[in-house]
């Protein structure tokens, strides 16, 4: 396996690229920032999105999605990142299609899918409660009531949540609030009685919500994949939004590079670009280099995934800590080489710099995810 | 089975059977390491045969053209074949500047009968090269070398003096870069020539290390007649061959930065400090293992990829800096890291405990792996240069 995108890879890239610089650039962000817009994303963009076919990236062909890998999915992400578009593509097409095509029977694939795909339901996973990632740690709770579940408690950091038509939530079945033991995830109606939505704008302008769950019900085939032992299933989702949300830092971090590397190259001072500076030229050789490094880990993470779904762990978690890392060490780079320039609202570095903190934060940031693989490691 | 499939069970099978238990147990220090040359004693006869059967496969320099002794091997089989040996803990048979350096710039810039009379040797480890570049006043600044080799009709004399020549005394050839036109700007007066040690004139000082090791010297020339044939490439063009073999100098050194048979931090400090609750008892140090191996992991990855990338050009040709850069100063991070996971076991010094203090030593000797080679900043340098493209001289 080589570590590079094949022809066909390359080519969807190249078509992600020109489509999301054209019709959703950092512009279109901050008009729907600045006109507090109500879902926080442009739904005619969203059906064009189907169009394409993106949403059914992941989506076996037999229910109309493209049946495509991991490196695809991560392809377009890192566009996503590049322009810091808004939509709900790792939610719905990612996250969404993971959980069902692994964990739903054929006929309630059959139901959700096609309508995923075309855009007319929104997924979203519903996993964090407290302010840390910490996907154990599941106290909502979910009681046999007749012949299903009642379900109680709360969610936090639910990106997209607000939009969802559709919440993959986590819940508590049985053990204890840190085992992995007896949790079991459950498709929820966005709409059932008992559950009330919290719009939260975050800083990067992006939305998700938080969620409280009183007294709602669902039947028994809401289940995904085994009740109690929904854990794996969880975690094979999660690896799948880690490696999704590692390209997109990837693609945050080689953006917000290249414009400081036309700006080393177009600023003057002391009558010389300051590009010309050996102690900047080093610092952003370095970061080149991390950048590099970073885009290697990532692509691995992709091609593993598409490769032994259930041994992906730790290549997961190499690719989001050192995307992590990297990309905040690319917006903080890129802050201080524009100096005043880059505190300003109205250049987008600093835009950059509020999307990477989210991203770091979304599925376990670099301390986690070291720490997870020094548990790999037996250390 | 794909031909790459049958070509790993086939090299398995090969390994298992030719490959000698002894020559399967980690490195563990220096004298584990084969160099090879004409001086070489063997440390074992396992050694020997370990040596002699690869280099009769050619795989000593897997992909290099069979013509000249090599396996012939595409990069997709020696990755196959790399791997493999990974897997069984097979040693590297031959350790060889020969191989790193000196073979691919012969290959690119030799002539028909330099490549026939050069290469066969350096895959059977018959002969050892180290490599004159590095003089007194030419270190970062290596264009300002002033070493001489004067046209003498039927040879070259050559006068003067280099610096840090890796195993000098103990290397049957040198590489050398020497200045033919003075008068020529620095670039442009420099040629590549090779000559044997044994030439009278050329004479070795072992300079200690603070390892407390002599893996270098002071080399002298001194009226030493060198074959008009022995230059390798245009006359005054040496540079072109200086910096392309350089290119192979860096990945060598910046393989350095690869986990592979390397001694995990991790493991070691599960032993001088114990496990509580099934982790370190040293949280922050664990951290700090635990930060460096996602590093680790993700610079091999990288490797990989520039690898890929350079077979389907893509890669930009100062690639190697970037790697030689990242890989040294990981290798340094790796054994800052190791010495604080031994603790006072590590500092021991002399005596069979330590092996000769060989962790200590060898986490002195990895300071020079950002100097080595072009220093960090030489690497930083080019690729701001030649990658980035930023302005300024
Ligand atoms: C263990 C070891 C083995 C070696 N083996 C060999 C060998 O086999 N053959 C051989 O020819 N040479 C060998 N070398 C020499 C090596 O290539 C040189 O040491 C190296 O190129 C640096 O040169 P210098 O030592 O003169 O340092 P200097 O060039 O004097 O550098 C001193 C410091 O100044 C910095 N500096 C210099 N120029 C710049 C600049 N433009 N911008 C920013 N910083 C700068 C350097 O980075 C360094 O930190 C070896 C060195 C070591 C340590």
């Amino acid at each position: 396996m080589s570590l590079i995108l094949s022809e066909e890879q390359a080519m969807l890239r190249d078509t992600a690229q020109s489509f999301l610089a054209e019709n959703a650039p950092v512009a279109h962000l901050r008009e729907l920032r600045d006109r507090h817009d109500a879902d926080g994303f442009s739904r005619s963009l969203w059906a064009t999105f189907a169009e394409l076919g993106f949403t059914g990236i992941l989506a076996p062909e037999a229910h109309g999605g493209l049946g495509l890998g991991h490196v695809e999915a991560g392809v377009v992400m890192e566009q996503i990142g590049r322009n810091l578009t808004p939509s709900p593509f790792l939610s719905s097409a990612l996250l969404t299609v993971t959980a069902l095509v692994r964990g739903a029977d054929e006929a309630r694939q059959a139901e959700w899918l096609p309508k995923i795909i075309s855009g007319e339901l929104i997924g979203a996973l519903a996993v964090d409660e407290g302010p840390k990632h910490r996907p154990p740690a599941v106290s909502l709770r979910a009681e046999r009531a007749g012949t299903g579940f009642r379900l109680n408690g709360v969610k936090s950091f639910v990106v997209d949540g607000h939009v969802a038509d559709l919440l993959v939530v986590a819940a508590r079945t049985g053990g204890a609030p840190v085992d992995q033991a007896g949790l079991t995830l459950f498709v929820v109606d966005a709409k059932a009685p008992g559950l009330t939505v919290e719009r939260t704008v975050m800083v990067d302008s992006h939305n998700a919500a938080r969620l409280r769950l009183e007294n709602v019900t669902v039947d028994a085939d809401a289940v995904l994949g085994q009740a109690d032992g929904g854990w794996t299933l969880l975690e094979g989702v999660l690896n799948v939004g880690r490696a999704a949300v590692a390209s997109e830092l990837v693609g945050v971090a080689d953006e917000v590079f290249g414009r400081t590397l036309s700006y080393l190259r177009e600023r003057k001072q002391f009558g010389r670009a300051i590009g010309e500076f050996q102690a900047l030229q080093h610092r952003a050789a370095h970061l080149y280099t991390e950048i590099e490094i970073a885009k290697a880990a990532v692509i691995n993470s992709l091609q593993t995934l598409d490769e032994s779904f259930e041994g992906a762990a730790a290549a997961v978690s190499v690719a989001k800590a050192k995307a992590g890392s990297v990309a905040s060490l690319a917006v903080q780079e890129a802050v201080q080489m524009h100096g005043g320039m880059g505190m300003t609202d109205e250049y987008d570095i600093g835009l950059y710099m509020k999307r990477d903190r989210v991203l770091n934060e979304l599925f376990g940031d670099p301390n986690y995810h070291a720490d997870k693989l020094a548990r790999l490691k037996g250390y | 089975m794909s031909d790459l499939q049958a070509f790993r069970h086939e090299t398995r099978a090969w390994l298992e059977a030719n490959c000698p238990a002894e020559m399967r147990e980690p490195v563990r220090s220096e004298g584990d390491v084969c160099w090879g040359g004409r001086r070489w004693t063997f440390q074992s006869q396992a050694q020997r045969q370990w040596l002699e059967r690869m280099a009769e496969a050619g795989w000593t320099a897997p992909e290099w053209p069979r013509a000249y002794g090599g396996g012939g091997l595409s990069r997709e089989e020696a990755k196959v074949l790399r791997a493999e040996m990974a897997k069984l803990g097979c040693r590297s048979p031959l350790n060889s500047f020969g191989i790193w350096m000196l073979g691919p710039a012969l290959l690119r810039y030799g002539t028909e009968d330099q490549k026939r009379a050069y290469l066969p040797p350096i895959v059977r480890g018959e002969i050892r090269w180290c490599q004159g570049y590095s003089e007194p006043n030419a270190g970062s600044d290596l264009a300002s070398l002033q070493t001489r080799a004067e046209d003498r009709g039927d040879h070259w004399l050559v006068n003067g003096q280099k610096i840090w020549t890796s195993y000098a005394d103990q290397a049957d050839w040198i590489f050398c870069l020497v200045r033919t036109d003075p008068a020529a700007p620095k670039h442009l007066g420099i040629s590549f020539i090779l000559f044997d040690m044994e030439s009278p004139g050329v004479s070795t000082r072992p300079i200690n290390l603070i390892s407390g090791k002599s893996p270098f010297c002071e080399t002298f020339f001194d009226n030493v007649q060198v074959p008009k044939s022995n230059l390798v490439g245009e006359l005054n063009r040496g540079w072109d061959v200086a910096k392309y073999l350089l290119t192979h100098e860096r990945e060598m050194i910046s393989g350095m930065g690869n986990l592979e048979g390397s001694p995990s931090i991790g493991a070691l400090a599960t032993r001088t400090l114990g496990l509580e609750g099934g982790f370190l008892a040293d949280p922050m140090l664990r951290g700090q293992i635990a930060a460096f191996d996602v590093d680790a992991i993700a610079f091999r990855l990288a490797m990989e990829r520039t690898g890929d990338m350079a077979k389907a050009r893509q890669a930009h040709p100062a690639a190697s800096s970037m790697l030689k850069y990242y890989g040294a100063e990981l290798n340094k991070r790796r054994f800052e890291l190791l010495m604080a996971a031994g603790g006072a076991d590590a500092l021991e010094w002399e005596g069979e405990r330590s092996r000769d203090g060989d962790l200590a030593r060898s986490w002195l000797r990895t300071k020079a792996n950002s100097i080595e080679g072009g220093t960090s900043e030489i690497q930083l340098n080019i690729v701001a240069k030649r990658i980035l493209e930023l302005p300024g001289g």
